[in-house]
């Protein structure tokens, strides 16, 4: 935190960020205190701008795919996921291009992009913890999201950035033995949830300092665009898995983990205690839809051409993608932190001629000129970490 | 209590696109349907009747929508024209919305023109529209009318231009820095 020469009266105008840790990357707010508190608040973003909206104009379709896996590298599978769908679906507005995605297909990316929810969560609500000066928690999760990152490396050959999902499936079967692997990574993880409920979830200091603090009223969130944990933190029963469903998400049957005050007579619906604990509880919900679809799961084809949508791309999906059709479409999906969702507009040629990626943290940003000022400047580290941002998602 | 909590609280039923359209005829008869070739369908206003079309769409219990999901600029330069669609250079805002109430979806789409791009801010309306506008602002130049803080979001303030209209020039340098390699061009952009 850095102090700029701007000094009127009693207020003092810093500079939070963007090198500052509890940040989650390079976002710098602007603020005005008096005193510890806060009274204004100026996001300012841009420092990650890659212009990836840009790039996919410049690029086929299919080759855009490993560019998705940077817009949110917490949850890369979930990102692949959202875009394969995005661009199924505009192939599926003409039956010349219509692609049929293997059922299978349709399982692994379920699991995958749920493991990759679970590790995201866990990034999330460990770093929270470490933001507030629990570091313990944080090593915890990191131990269990590293389970899962061998997993999918085992899966794709990759850690971070994954680059699995292909337009019209997957671009390989799952590893032999990974479905006994990902059941006991399940069961570690459960065990390991206990542990980290008594570490910080039920922890008297941790709760203090996020009862009360930054609620969001659900017509605020709604207004503001929150999405996902942080929409459902603040009470609003809304799932796109559940409401909207794609992919085989109807399949499956899981609950909508809401707010509920749950700090105690301290708490409100809707704060950071409740944005938190909504993390906590989906963590539970997606290892119950990764036993429900290891378990509906069709067996391999055991063909090595075409498994579950060939290496890379399968010729019908190669096919489509030189002529897609002329149109626009806009895609939903739920990743971990919220709605990510792709308006892709094409001009019936093999480049795309404008992608727009919505996603939850750049609204999640949009909220913080209204929500922090009053907060003290201590709680705007747990206003990050609550709201669990991704500076890549947002910057782009 | 709030009407959106609560999933079975959620009393409204969806309606199809010309019943959306039916009650916006009803202050603003000049907005109508329109299409793309695969079938997408939008509701096309006019820039004058942005804000009253979106504080309505919002307000009337029919239609609810509360949230504003995304806002995409589009430009057209470059779209391949068709006998439907003639050929033109104008700008296009999409504005993709979702009524949690009444389950239902829209896509609202303004054009304005290229030259003198303006349209009403709507973040009176959906909050979240302020960061939206500003992004659109700096990557298309569109000047949205009464947002609070019209300023660049993604580029820095001294940046050249808006990046995602199909006639951007890439800056050769920038602070200093070349952006541009030895025996290299930038006439058909730095990706290829």
């Amino acid at each position: 935190m850095s102090i700029e020469l701007d000094r009127d009266g009693d207020f003092i105008t810093l500079s939070m960020g963007p090198h500052h840790p509890a940040t989650h990357g390079v976002l710098r707010l602007v603020i005005t205190t008096d005193g510890e508190i806060v009274t204004a608040c100026k996001p300012d973003i841009g420092y990650l701008h890659r212009s990836i909206e840009k790039i996919a104009e410049n690029l086929e379709w299919n080759q855009f795919a490993p560019y998705t896996d940077r817009v949110d590298y917490v949850c890369s599978m979930n990102s692949n996921h959202a875009w394969v769908l995005a661009a199924e679906a505009l192939l599926a507005t003409s039956s010349e291009t219509k692609l049929v995605v293997p059922e299978r297909a349709e399982y692994i990316r379920v699991i995958v992009a749920e493991l990759n929810r679970i590790s995201s969560h866990l990034v999330g609500v460990g770093s929270m913890s470490m933001d507030l000066g629990a570091f313990t928690p944080f090593i915890h999760a990191l131990a269990q999201r590293e389970v899962i990152n061998d997993i999918l490396e085992k899966a794709c050959g990759a850690r971070l950035t994954y680059n699995y999902m292909t337009i019209g499936g997957v671009a390989c079967d799952l590893y032999q033995g990974a479905e006994d692997e990902i059941r006991s990574c399940l069961a570690e993880l459960e065990k390991v949830m206990v542990n980290f409920n008594r570490l910080i979830t039920t922890n008297s200091i941790f709760k203090g300092r996020l009862a009360g603090v930054a609620v969001v009223s659900p017509e605020d969130a709604l207004s503001y665009g929150l999405v996902g944990p942080n929409l459902r933190g603040s009470g609003v029963d809304f799932d796109l898995r559940r409401d909207i469903p794609y992919g085989v998400y109807d399949r499956f049957d899981f609950n909508v983990p809401l707010g509920g005050a749950y700090a105690g007579s301290k708490g409100a619906v809707g704060d950071c205690y409740d944005r938190f604990v909504v993390r906590m509880l989906e963590i539970l919900e997606a290892i119950k839809i990764i036993r429900q679809a290891l378990d509906q799961m069709p067996p391999s084809a055991g063909k090595e051409d075409d498994p579950v949508g060939g290496w890379w791309l399968s010729k019908a999906a190669a096919k489509a993608l030189r002529k897609p059709p002329v149109g626009e479409v806009y895609f939903r999906t739920e990743n971990p932190r919220g709605e990510t969702g792709y308006h892709i507009v094409s001009d019936g040629t093999k480049n795309p001629y404008r992608v727009k990626i919505r996603t939850g943290s750049f609204c999640a940003v949009s909220i913080f000129e209204k929500l922090v000022p009053g907060l003290m400047i201590a709680d705007i580290v747990s206003v990050i970490g609550s709201f669990d941002i991704v500076l890549p998602e947002v910057d782009r | 209590m709030s009407p959106f909590l609560a999933r079975n609280q959620r009393q409204g039923s969806a309606l199809s696109l010309e019943k959306i359209l039916e009650a916006l005829h009803e202050c603003h008869p000049e907005t109508v349907i329109g299409t793309s070739p695969n079938g997408a369908r939008w509701i096309q206003v006019t820039s004058f009747a942005l804000l009253d079309v979106a504080r309505l769409l919002k307000a009337d219990p029919r239609l609810r929508f509360e949230q504003l999901c995304c806002l995409t600029g589009v430009d057209l330069q470059k779209f391949p024209a068709t006998p439907e669609r003639p050929a033109c250079d104008d700008l296009v805002c999409a504005y993709d919305l979702h009524s949690l109430v009444n389950g239902h979806s829209l896509l609202l789409k303004v054009q304005v023109p290229r030259a003198n791009p303006e349209l009403p801010s709507v973040e009176s309306v959906w909050g979240v529209a302020s960061f939206f506008e500003r992004e659109i602002f700096d990557l298309f130049g569109v000047v949205f009318k009464g947002h609070h803080d019209l300023r660049r979001l993604l580029l820095p303030p001294d940046w050249v231009g808006h990046p995602m209209r199909k006639d951007y020039v890439y800056p050769r340098s920038y602070g200093g820095v070349e952006l541009c390699r030895e025996g290299q061009t930038f006439e058909s952009g730095p990706y290829t």
